[in-house]
């Protein structure tokens, strides 16, 4: 079956069933999407189906037949997001980055801190405590703490 | 993943006849979203083997009016519902619903059909299809037949379908009164209902719970007591005594039954 592959037309010799993230890691050895749970509740493998992000945990790869599939490598490691990640120490252990980014990169300019954290809500984060991924996704998307009320937490 | 992949038989249907023959000719479980079956794939305690992918199928996706009917396409989304204007004016107990459905990873994969087959008693958006008297529609590759969503369960995760029938829709009259919903889980975000209600208030109150019984349950004899003006407290009395949930990983029967009661006193001091 084919699908596009952060841009490029992928060709896969794969069972149906098998699960997107499974194929993506071994077969096209694309290791930047994690598995944490293995159950859609930790978003650590989250990927974009046609710009929507999705758990490729339990996702089987036929459903990707045709479409597009971004993952954190096709961000070729110079989306300004990631910089931000880095500058503001929104990585820790590493593992919940980069479903992170790719959850984040759903969100419209100018969200409020409520609509990054609903945007976020289906990932965890077992070491910063959020702040920092706050922070990070609010200033790519050109707001700081003080723009949103109830932003302390980002302060 | 726990399941060898090599045990299972996928194909993928890419229209709605397409479907319906493949469910006529072999027994197959559809598959839409995959957030409910993948996740048991992935812990190897589903038992099925052989899949019917449908996610292709897209005259399922529409949410449109028919009549005064709302009728959501089975493939609709928590996505596609929390964004559709017609669910929003209709049904805003079910953009509630859909909004507190996993994450949007989860919101972009999860459909209506898929809640209503995968059949958990703890299924969020089943207490408010319960609620708005919504009606299951059934089609095989010779008919089709609608069977209301109170009657669609026939015990713990058993239902009338039959194994040639796909759920394609979902009917849903027009909602007098005012719409309520709520879903109590161990964290906001992501987690699997402890207990969750919906209610319309009207004349003739309407309220339906889930994960306090095998199935979505309507609360006929609690919704008499109020529409007869019997009391909030009466009421309470009625349905402690109505509703049976049990102890299970999530909960306990005895928290279930104190928030159900908490939950119906909320409903009423909201819609007030």
């Amino acid at each position: 079956m084919r699908f596009m592959l952060n841009g490029a037309v992928k060709e896969v010799a794969t069972h149906p069933a098998a699960r997107l993230i499974d194929v993506l890691r071994e077969e096209c050895g694309l290791t930047g999407t994690k598995e944490g749970c293995g159950e859609g509740e930790c978003g650590a493998c989250t990927v974009l189906i046609d710009g929507e992000p999705v758990c490729s945990c339990i996702i089987p790869v036929a459903q990707v037949a045709d479409a597009e599939v971004t993952t954190v490598e096709g961000l070729n490691g110079e989306h300004p997001l990631q910089k931000l990640f880095m500058d503001e120490v929104g990585a820790q252990c590493g593992i919940c980055t980069p479903g992170m980014i790719m959850a984040a990169l759903s969100l419209g300019p100018a969200p409020t801190l409520d609509e990054v954290r609903t945007a976020l809500a289906g990932n965890l984060c077992r070491c910063t405590g959020y702040s920092a991924i706050y922070r990070a996704v609010m200033k790519w998307r050109g707001m700081t703490a003080g723009d949103t009320p109830g932003s302390a937490v980002v302060a | 993943m726990r399941t060898a992949v090599s045990e299972l038989d996928m194909t993928s249907a890419s229209s709605l006849d397409e479907a319906l023959r493949a469910l006529r000719d072999e027994k197959r479980t559809p598959i839409a979203g995959a957030t409910d079956l993948y996740v048991a794939l992935n812990f190897g305690t589903l038992e099925q083997r052989k899949f019917l992918d449908i996610w292709a199928v897209d005259e399922l996706r529409n949410i449109s009016e028919r009549g005064d009917m709302l009728v959501l396409g089975a493939l609709a989304t928590y996505t596609s519902m929390i964004r559709s204007p017609l669910v929003v004016k209709r049904l805003p107990m079910l953009v509630e619903a859909a909004r507190q459905v996993g994450g949007a990873q989860i919101q972009n994969r999860g459909t209506i059909g898929g809640n209503i087959a995968n059949g958990s008693p703890a299924g969020d958006s089943l207490p408010v299809l319960a609620a708005a008297d919504a009606v299951v529609v059934l089609r095989s590759a010779d008919a089709e037949r609608r069977v209301p969503i109170t009657e669609y369960y026939t015990s713990y995760r058993a239902s009338v379908m039959r194994p040639d029938e796909l759920i394609v829709a979902v009917e849903i009259p027009p909602v007098e009164g005012k719409q309520w919903f709520r879903k109590v889980g161990t964290r906001a975000a992501q987690a699997i209902s402890k207990i969750v209600v919906a209610g319309v208030r009207s004349a003739e109150p309407r309220i339906s719970f889930g994960s306090v019984a095998p199935t979505v349950m309507r609360v006929p004899l609690t919704e008499r007591a109020l529409a007869s003006g019997a009391g909030i407290d009466e009421a309470v009395r009625v349905l402690a005594q109505e509703i049976a949930p049990i102890d299970d990983i999530r909960s306990t029967a005895e928290y279930r039954l104190r928030v159900a009661t908490n939950l119906l006193r909320r409903f009423w001091t909201e819609t007030a």
